[in-house]
């Protein structure tokens, strides 16, 4: 089988089990992350929905801007699935540019210039906001799958705490897309007085069945990987780095079009005129994947991955008001901006379209904008100039509206 | 034809009622200080077709109104956002079914019902989700309309139907005579009308229905659930 080093992720034989723990570097950002950490102590826990108390546990975060005297001017940007902190900052695992820079900084959108903004690692991530890869102050090791399900609405009270430690009492504007938009929803579910305006962007307020299935593949790889070894694998000296390869290829065609997909590789070929007639990856397309694999694997942990899936799956803002999503909404005073993208299938527009219909029966002020474009759910994430035209006039309108 | 338009406050007055300086500003739309004039200050409004947000931002600012706008095009709702009005992309043939009863004061609906696709189930939508409704079209029954079909043998085009036949979105035209119909037709009692030039100012005098049907280039109307049905 002289083409089996090309067929798998590539990264097989680097990641034999026992060959002693090797200090990776997502884990140290786990432990000791290049970014500010607010540090809650055993007075202060996480009251988590599953029950537990958390405690003690850290949030790491980023800021950028200044804090204004009537402290009236702070933005919290939610990261989505596998994002972290650094929206504006160099990434300290892969050295790229901040994942929002394009939104967010001097004269953007999100004017840095203008407003106080903060983004903070969420529960349960892997980038030094307590998660599976932290440890667990009763054993000493890692807590593995003993850490607690992690649910979007105990992200957001971290948050919340975060802020509170931060002085500030409420937030100009809270924004975010995919997990980061579930998370914006339910700030302004949960905390509609400390909300002034609420941007969630190609998101839904639930996780719709195909999504649960995505994910529940994406959870499969990882645990069929035998480097998962049963989630104890930073013991154990290994990483389940094809599974969670596997995971993240999979996903990653989901935050993509079919046009996209056409654009970009079509049936191209990679590196050759003809197919091999091999499993090489002949097309230009499987090169992309194994590479989107094997980056992840590099700045992420795979217990976060199973646990931050799992919040997403758990989320239905309706469920958890009686059914009826309007009711998350009563009597709120925040102004929204919702906004979907033509070819996201994966949060599709009429996701987004049910949360409007939502804030309208609930007399909450909405906009709602449809942004046309091919690049599917990563839009948010890219330059598309109709988005930030209209977040620009959205949160401008909005920054008047408060004397900012 | 009941005259039923001689009733209740006319648009003409109530626009009266304005600084004669706001009435003549260049900016703002005389149709739309007519809506103006019907509009209560304080009320929760709901502009359908709202365009790029001039009139709910007239409403907002001379009238105080709680303003909400759906508009199709992504042009109109970024201009809006810029004004600050929370306007939604949405389409009034299949969005308006979401709206709860009674959720406005009063629903506007500014040139737009020729344009849907079910013209009857949109107005029953407008009297369901508002306590009153403004809607103002164009008046196929215009005396331009008719001579251009008459004499010409062609579709009309005109000031305030612009578009050829094969590129508008007018896909259901009607007289104000037709329109009285539909009104009718669906419960909805007329509480004022008035015929609008082609400059959209008010025509100051008050005629019989077949006259406003031949000279008024638009009709607007103020409408109210038939309680009596």
């Amino acid at each position: 089988m002289d083409n089996a080093p090309d067929t798998a992720l590539g990264i097989g034989p680097t990641v034999e089990p026992g060959r002693g723990m090797r200090p990776s570097l997502e884990l140290s950002q786990a432990l000791e992350p290049q970014s500010p950490v607010a540090l809650f102590g055993a007075d202060r826990p996480l009251a988590m929905d599953s029950g537990v108390d958390l405690s003690p546990f850290q949030v790491a975060y980023q800021t950028a801007g200044t804090l204004n005297a009537a402290r009236s001017n702070a933005v919290l940007i939610c990261h989505a699935l596998t994002g972290d902190q650094y929206f504006a900052h160099r990434h300290p695992v892969t050295g790229k540019p901040g994942w929002w820079e394009s939104l967010v900084g001097p004269g953007k959108p999100v004017d840095t210039d203008r407003y106080f903004v903060i983004c903070s690692n969420v529960i349960g991530s892997c980038m030094g906001s307590t998660g599976p890869a932290s440890l667990d102050p009763a054993t000493g090791r890692p807590y593995g799958l003993d850490f607690p399900l992690v649910t979007i609405r105990d992200m957001v009270r971290a948050q919340a705490m975060l802020i509170e430690h931060l002085g500030i009492e409420d937030l100009f504007l809270c924004i975010g897309g995919s997990m980061g938009g579930m998370q914006v929803l339910q700030w302004a579910a949960l905390f509609p007085e400390r909300v002034f305006a609420a941007m969630p962007i190609a998101t839904g307020a639930r996780h719709s069945a195909q999504n649960i299935a995505f994910h529940e593949v994406g959870r499969q790889a990882i645990m069929a990987d035998p480097a998962w070894a049963e989630g104890r694998y930073l013991e154990a000296g290994t990483r389940p780095a094809k599974g969670l390869g596997v995971a993240r290829m999979g996903a990653h065609i989901t935050y993509l079009s079919e046009p996209a997909l056409h654009r970009k590789f079509g049936r191209r070929f990679q590196g050759r005129s003809a197919p091999t007639f091999s499993f090489n990856a002949d097309f230009q397309i499987e090169s992309y994947l194994r590479h989107q694999g094997l980056s992840f694997v590099e700045r992420f942990d795979a217990n976060a991955y199973l646990y931050l899936t799992r919040a997403m799956d758990y989320f239905d803002l309706a469920a958890d008001h009686g059914g009826v999503l309007a009711n998350a909404f009563r009597d709120s005073k925040t102004r929204f901006c919702v906004m979907s993208f033509t070819s996201d299938w994966l949060f599709p527009t009429s996701d987004s379209r049910a949360i409007v219909h939502a804030l309208n029966a609930a007399a909450a002020p909405v906009a709602f904008v449809e942004v046309e474009s091919d690049k599917g759910h990563d839009a948010f994430l890219l330059d598309e100039p109709a988005m930030f035209s209209a977040a620009r006039g959205f949160i401008d309108a909005a920054a008047r509206a408060r004397g900012l | 034809m009941s005259g039923a338009h001689k009733t209740g406050l006319a648009p003409w007055q109530a626009t009266e009622a304005l600084p004669r300086s706001e009435a003549e500003g260049g900016a703002t739309r005389v149709d739309h200080l007519v809506v103006l004039g019907f509009v209560p200050p304080g009320a929760r409004v709901l502009d359908i077709g709202c365009g790029d947000g001039a009139l709910l931002a007239l409403l907002r600012d001379r009238r105080g109104v709680d303003g909400r706008g759906i508009e199709l095009s992504r042009e109109g709702v970024n201009a809006c956002l810029a004004r600050g009005l929370p306007v939604i992309q949405g389409d009034a043939d299949t969005d308006l079914a979401n709206y709860p009863d009674d959720a406005f004061d009063v629903v506007v609906l500014s040139q737009t019902i020729q344009a849907t696709r079910n013209p009857k189930i949109v107005l029953e939508h407008l009297l369901r989700i508002g306590q009153q409704v403004i809607i103002s079209f164009p008046n196929f029954g215009h005396w331009r309309v008719r001579a251009e079909l008459a004499f010409r043998g062609r579709m009309p085009m005109t000031e305030i139907l612009p578009e050829a036949w094969y590129e508008t979105p007018n896909i259901h035209h009607c007289t104000i005579r037709d329109f009285v119909g539909l009104c009718r037709l669906v419960g909805a009692k007329i509480e004022t009308a008035a015929a609008l030039d082609a400059s959209g100012r008010p025509m100051r005098f008050s005629m019989p229905w077949w006259f406003w049907n031949l000279i008024g280039a638009q009709g607007v109307f103020l409408l109210r659930r038939d309680g009596t049905r």
